[in-house]
């Protein structure tokens, strides 16, 4: 018989050492434990060999907008600028868990934006065309072959908005949010970056134009160069280095239902009518709607928001109607004037930043991560993420990103 | 919200216009300036004053609210802030132009006849 204790305990493995104690200088300090930041020092230490690197995060790990969005991942983006930069996001994501060693539940379902209107189906169109045009798997079907994808779906034109047509990104994926940010943690610790949570930045030490040190909550440190990688927060943080950002703050609300057995294998987007909804690998639909209409530091969440979102629901599936709300939260959205990220190099040296991330943040944590390593690590700014500059609002030459979700077509 | 016209309303009937902000002289600012007046925000955590409109009502006024309570501190109409008739200048720059002031709308600023008469002040009083 077997005793109990002859058993294998096996415990789970932390994924990452505990915290010591602040160091008094890093080569690289970034502000922000997210995603973005994690993928950032992961690629950092893995590809360019900067290991003298520290990760401070106010609360913590990702527990800001990478737990708070709805997992999308797509590439079928409207300006050139931004097929190339998500396509090659959604490339790393295919190959994330792979790499890291680490389940990221990376699933492609096929993403389905449905049209309700002529216009809408005109810039379905206008997609598709770009998007085919630079590689990206993308067509605009209709409601035949809508049936096809989604026979689950209301197709029934006896409904205020009909839908006209849609258009199908093959490659379209969900993947578990925390499990990429721990498996890049888990990565970037193992090659030496220090990760500290509860370390919140108060302000930092600017010399000549050139930045020299961050002040934290445990000490002051030293260093070589900075990132914030802090969406939500960016403007207040960006505040403290005296730069001035193109950004408001504005919640963008989601909710999951109770679990049910797998019935959605697609994703489905409507941005006439403002919503979307996938199926997660847990069997509870995960929902999101249009961002909150006014600027606000606050993840509360609204029945305003749940009346709006479900009226469409219901209009798309009217079966789900008797499935319940689980859970509901808002995260603080950077939303800029024309819906593409900031990133690059800011007006004070060795100074980075990575905000503007608006509703479009988490299906760009790789190519986030990867970039901007090569752009602290060499200097020079890689082409794809040239066009996201902050001066770019200076020169009138805005990346105009009407592919984004939760923004009216 | 309360409307300084129609009273307490759902908050669903307001629309945000985005924080009072000086609006720099259109026909003679840098490019630069101009392109902070449009795109930069200082979208501040904590008391902000807004332009809000009711829609159904169609009616602008001034909100100041605190962007990290979600609570609305006081509303009133525009004209308590924008109390001086506005002349908005001629595309080409002329010298009696007033510059600055802290909530000045560009052009020449004539005060109201009450206001110049009681304070003695010529056409370049700013609000």
């Amino acid at each position: 018989m077997l005793k109990k204790s002859s058993l294998p305990l096996s415990l789970p493995a932390r994924h990452f050492s505990g915290q010591g104690r602040l160091k008094s200088r890093y080569d690289v300090v970034i502000i922000g434990g997210g995603g973005h930041g994690l993928a950032t020092a992961c690629y950092l230490a893995g590809d360019y060999g900067v290991t003298d690197v520290a990760v401070l995060e106010k609360g913590y790990l990702a527990g800001g907008n990478t737990a708070r969005n709805t997992t999308i991942i797509r590439s079928n983006y409207l300006t050139p600028e931004g097929v190339a930069f998500y396509e090659e996001s959604r490339k790393l994501f295919a190959g994330l868990s792979n790499k890291l060693d680490f389940n990221v539940l990376y699933s492609e379902r096929g993403h389905l934006t449905l049209a309700h209107t002529d216009a809408a189906l005109r810039t379905a169109r206008w997609r598709a065309e770009v998007n085919k045009h630079l590689g990206v798997d993308s067509e605009l079907v209709f409601p035949d072959e809508i049936a096809k994808l989604c026979p689950q779906l209301n197709l029934s034109p006896d409904v205020r908005y009909p839908i006209l047509g849609a258009l199908y990104h093959p490659p379209g994926a969900i993947a578990r949010h925390d499990a990429v940010a721990w498996a890049y943690a888990r990565r970037a610790a193992a090659l030496g970056v220090e990760i500290h949570t509860q370390t919140e930045v108060t302000g930092l030490k600017i010399e000549n134009g050139k930045v020299t040190g961050v002040k934290t909550r445990r000490g002051d440190i030293a260093c070589g160069k900075v990132l914030q990688a802090v969406a939500g927060m960016s403007s207040e943080v960006a505040r403290m280095a005296g730069i001035k950002l193109p950004v408001k703050t504005i919640p963008l609300q989601a909710c999951v239902s109770e679990p049910v057995k797998p019935f959605l294998d697609p994703i489905i987007v409507s941005g006439s009518l403002h919503v979307y909804v996938s199926q997660s690998a847990r069997g509870e639909l995960v929902m999101g709607a249009a961002a909150d209409p006014y600027p606000l530091y606050s993840t509360r969440s609204t029945l305003e928001f749940k009346e709006e979102l479900m009226m469409h629901l219901l209009e798309l599936f009217p079966f789900v109607g008797g499935l319940k709300i689980l859970r509901q939260w808002a995260g603080m959205a950077d939303m800029t004037p024309d819906f593409s990220p900031v990133m690059g190099l800011t007006p004070v040296e060795n100074y980075y930043i990575d905000a503007g991330w608006g509703t479009w943040g988490f299906k760009a944590t790789p190519v986030c991560g990867k970039r901007l390593a090569e752009l602290i690590a060499t200097g020079e700014v890689p082409e794809l993420i040239k066009p996201f500059e902050l001066a770019r609002f200076h020169r009138f030459q805005q990346v105009g990103e009407r592919g984004a979700a939760a923004v009216g077509h | 919200m309360p409307c300084p016209l129609n009273g307490w309303r759902n908050i669903t009937e307001f629309a945000c216009g985005g924080e009072v902000i000086d609006v720099p002289d259109p026909t003679s600012c840098s490019d630069r300036a101009w392109a902070d007046y449009l795109f930069m925000e200082n979208n501040v955590r904590g008391v902000v004053r807004e332009w809000w409109l009711h829609v159904p009502s169609s009616y602008w006024f001034i909100a100041e609210r605190n962007t990290a309570t979600d609570e609305i501190l006081k509303t009133y109409p525009a004209d308590e802030i924008f109390n001086q008739q506005v002349d908005y200048p001629s595309p080409r720059p002329s010298p009696s132009r007033v510059e600055g002031g802290n909530l000045s709308l560009p052009g020449k600023i004539i005060p109201s006849p009450l206001e110049g008469e009681a304070q003695g002040k010529g056409e370049d009083g700013e609000i």
